[in-house]
C-alpha cells in the first residue's frame, strides 16, 4: 500500500506490519527532549511510575531555556533540578551559556536528521520537520513514559500536502509562507494531521526559512509539519552530524486528506493580528498602528537569517523613541555569528536591546513582558491573549523585516517604506 | 467508567493554553500551587464555579497551543471529572487522557449543556446525558479506556514495569 512520508516514518518506528491514519500505535523515539518547564514535572511523574532508570541516556537531552537565566528563585530551582537529574542519569544537559532555545540547538548541533522520531516536551517540537524529522510535541507525563520506555502512544495522523509554487516577493520570508498556510487551514484545520511541505518553490528555501515554516505547523493544529529531505537538507547536515540518514518522500499514489497550494507570487508580507495566529492579513491592512515594543527572536525566527534581515533594516537607522526593541538570538551559535558579522553592534547602535538566548518574553516569562494596553510586533509564533504578559496587551506576529521596520517607524509599516527611507 | 457532575460552561472556540494557564506561572510544578492560576487569562471568576464534581463543557479546538500539562493538572486539582467538548487540540487531549481526565467529544451535548446542568457520561458506552436528554459520543479506543480506568499513564506504566519485574 502506498504511504505518505509520515506513515513511513511511523511504520519504521513501530512493530506493526502496516498502518493507516486513525490506527493507534506505539512509536519508538530516537530522541527525547524536555526543558526547565516540562522536565521537572516529567521527573516527578517518572518517580510516580516507580521507574529509576531511563531507556537510553544517549537519546535524551535537557534544556534550560524557558526561564533561563533564572528569573527568580523558583525558576532557579527548576533549572537546578534539571541539571541534577541530567547528571544523575548521565544525559546531555544544555545549561545557560551553552545552548539556547531547545529546538534551534537540537537542529544546529546535529541531533536531528531526516526520518527521526523526536519526542519533545514542548509543542514546537514540530520544528524538526525543517529537516524531515517527525517531531512530536508532548506533555510532561508523555515525556516521563518516553524517558522510561523510549516510546509513546500515537494515533496515526492523516497527511495534508501543502504545495508552494512561484517565488517569494521582496521582504517575504518563511514566516509569511506559514502564516499563509495557517490562514488557509485555520487554527484547528490541521488537527489529526501532519503537514507535508512540497513544491517547486521549496528548493529555494533555506533551512532557516524551513524552520520558521515547520515551527508553526502546530499553530494550524497539526501534529507535525515537514519538508522531505533534499539537497538543501544534505548540504546543511554535511559536517554537522555523524548520524546516518536517508532521504524519503511520500509514495506516488499515497492518499492525502487534503491538498493545499500556496502561490508565493501572490503572498505579500503578512501579519497575524491579535489574538490568534490565524488572524492573518497583509501588513498594509494593519499599517499605521502605533506600537510600544518589537521582539525579534524565538524558536521560529531567531536564526542568523532573521537577524540579518533585521539588520538590513536597522543598520544606520534608529529605533523610534516610542519603541523598545528587543533582539534575542535563538542560540549561542547564532549569537556568536551575529557578533562576528557586526550585527549586534548595529542593533545596539540603533537603540535596540540584545538579550542572551532564551525563550524569555516569547511566552510571557521574563525579559520583555508587556503591560496592559501595550502593543507589540514580534517574530514569535503565538499571539494568544496574555501570551507575552498582560491579557490587555496586543501581539502582532510578523517576519523580521516587518518587525524591524515597525521598530524604526514606531508603527506597523510595510518594510519597503522604511527601506526606501520613507517611514511614515 | 461513569462520571457525573454539574456543568461549568466555556462557550468560546479555540480557547488556548495561555489564557487557561498563563506562562508566567509555568515555574510551578505542584498542582496545588497551580490551582489559583487556572482560567486566569480567560475569566478568573470561572474558578468560583468549580465546586464539587464538575464536568467542564467546552467548544471547538479547546486547549490549542502549548504542551503545558499545568492546565489538566490544575483542572484535576479543582475537582474537574471530565472535559466534554466539541473538539480538542491534540496535545491537550493527550495530556488529559494521560492524567486520567476523560476528554470526550460530543458536540450536540455541548450545545445542549447550560451552566449547572447535571451531566452523566458513560465513557465506555459513549453515552452522555444532559439533564434528561441523551446523546451519543464516539467511544474512546480500548487502549485509552484501559488507561483511563486505571487513572492514567502513570499507573499504566507502573503496571508495565511490574510485569517486566
Ligand atoms: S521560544 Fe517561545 S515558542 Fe519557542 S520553545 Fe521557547 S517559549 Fe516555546
Amino acid at each position: 500500500m502506498p504511504h505518505t512520508l509520515a506513515e513511513k516514518i511511523l511504520l519504521a518506528h513501530s512493530d506493526v506490519a502496516d498502518l493507516a491514519p486513525g490506527d493507534l500505535v506505539t512509536v519508538r523515539c530516537d530522541l527525547v527532549m524536555a526543558n526547565d518547564v516540562s522536565g521537572p514535572i516529567a521527573f516527578r511523574m517518572m518517580e510516580k511510575m516507580g521507574a529509576t532508570k531511563v531507556f537510553d541516556p544517549a537519546k535524551i537531552v535537557m534544556f534550560a531555556d524557558h526561564f533561563a537565566p533564572a528569573k527568580d528563585a523558583r525558576s532557579a530551582d527548576l533549572q537546578r533540578q534539571l541539571k541534577a537529574w541530567s547528571e544523575a542519569h548521565g544525559v546531555t544537559h544544555y545549561g545557560q551559556g551553552r545552548g539556547g532555545i531547545e529546538h534551534t540547538v537540537l537542529v544546529e548541533d546535529g541531533w536531528v536528521v531526516p526520518g527521526m522520531v523526536i519526542a519533545g516536551g514542548d509543542s514546537h517540537a514540530c520544528t524538526y520537520g525543517a529537516l524531515g524529522a517527525f517531531g512530536s510535541g508532548l506533555g510532561s507525563t508523555d515525556i516521563a513514559a518516553c524517558l522510561v520506555f523510549g516510546s509513546f502512544w500515537q494515533m496515526v495522523p492523516a497527511t495534508i500536502q501543502v504545495e508552494f509554487t512561484g517565488s517569494k516577493r521582496p521582504f517575504v520570508t518563511g514566516k509569511d509562507l506559514i502564516l499563509a498556510v495557517i490562514a488557509e487551514l485555520g487554527v484547528g484545520g490541521g488537527t489529526g494531521a501532519v503537514l507535508e511541505f512540497v513544491g517547486p518553490a521549496v528548493p529555494a528555501l533555506s533551512i532557516d526559512e524551513r524552520l520558521a515554516v515547520a515551527n508553526m505547523a502546530v499553530e494550524a493544529g497539526a501534529e507535525a509539519g515537514f519538508f522531505p529531505a533534499d539537497e538543501v537538507t544534505a548540504a546543511y547536515l554535511a559536517g554537522r552530524t555523524d548520524r546516518s540518514w536517508q532521504a524519503a518522500r511520500s509514495d506516488p499514489g499515497a492518499s492525502f486528506a487534503r491538498r493545499v497550494r500556496i502561490d508565493l507570487d501572490a503572498v505579500p508580507p503578512l501579519i497575524a493580528l491579535p489574538h490568534s495566529p490565524g488572524n492573518v492579513v497583509p501588513v498594509t491592512e494593519a499599517a499605521g498602528q502605533p506600537i510600544d515594543q518589537v521582539y525579534i527572536g524565538n524558536c521560529a525566527n531567531g536564526t542568523i537569517t532573521d537577524l540579518r534581515q533585521a539588520a538590513a533594516i536597522l543598520a544606520g537607522r534608529q529605533v523610534h523613541p516610542r519603541v523598545r526593541a528587543i533582539i534575542v538570538p535563538a542560540s549561542q551559535k547564532v549569537y556568536r555569528q551575529a557578533l562576528a558579522e557586526g550585527l549586534l553592534d548595529q542593533f545596539v547602535a540603533a537603540g535596540a536591546v540584545v538579550s542572551t538566548p532564551t525563550c524569555g518574553a516569547c511566552f510571557g516569562g521574563h525579559m520583555g513582558v508587556l503591560a496592559a494596553g501595550e502593543r507589540a510586533v514580534t517574530t514569535t509564533n503565538r499571539n494568544f491573549k496574555g501570551r507575552m504578559g498582560s491579557p490587555g496587551a496586543e501581539v502582532y506576529l510578523a517576519n523580521a523585516y516587518v518587525a524591524a521596520a515597525a521598530a524604526v517607524a514606531g508603527e506597523i509599516v510595510e518594510p519597503s517604506a522604511v527601506a526606501e527611507g520613507v517611514p511614515a | 467508567m461513569i462520571l457525573e457532575g454539574s456543568a461549568v460552561v466555556i462557550r468560546e472556540d479555540n480557547v488556548d493554553t495561555d489564557v487557561l494557564y498563563p506562562g508566567a506561572y509555568l515555574n510551578l510544578a505542584d498542582p496545588e500551587q497551580m490551582k489559583p492560576y487556572l482560567f486566569e487569562g480567560l475569566d478568573p471568576t470561572l474558578r468560583d464555579q468549580l465546586r464539587g464534581e464538575t464536568i467542564l463543557v467546552v467548544g471547538e479546538n479547546f486547549g490549542t497551543g502549548s504542551s503545558r500539562e499545568h492546565v489538566p493538572h490544575a483542572m484535576l486539582a479543582w475537582g474537574v471529572r471530565c472535559v466534554l467538548g466539541k473538539s480538542f487540540a491534540r496535545i491537550f487531549f493527550r495530556n488529559c487522557i494521560n492524567l486520567g481526565l476523560p476528554a470526550i467529544v460530543c458536540p450536540d451535548a455541548v450545545a445542549a449543556a447550560e451552566p449547572g446542568a447535571v451531566i452523566r457520561i458513560d465513557t465506555d458506552a459513549g453515552a452522555v446525558t444532559v439533564g434528561a436528554a441523551p446523546f451519543r459520543a464516539a467511544p474512546l479506543p480500548p487502549f485509552m479506556r484501559d488507561m483511563l480506568a486505571s487513572g492514567g499513564l502513570v499507573d499504566w506504566a507502573r503496571r508495565r514495569l511490574a510485569q517486566a519485574g
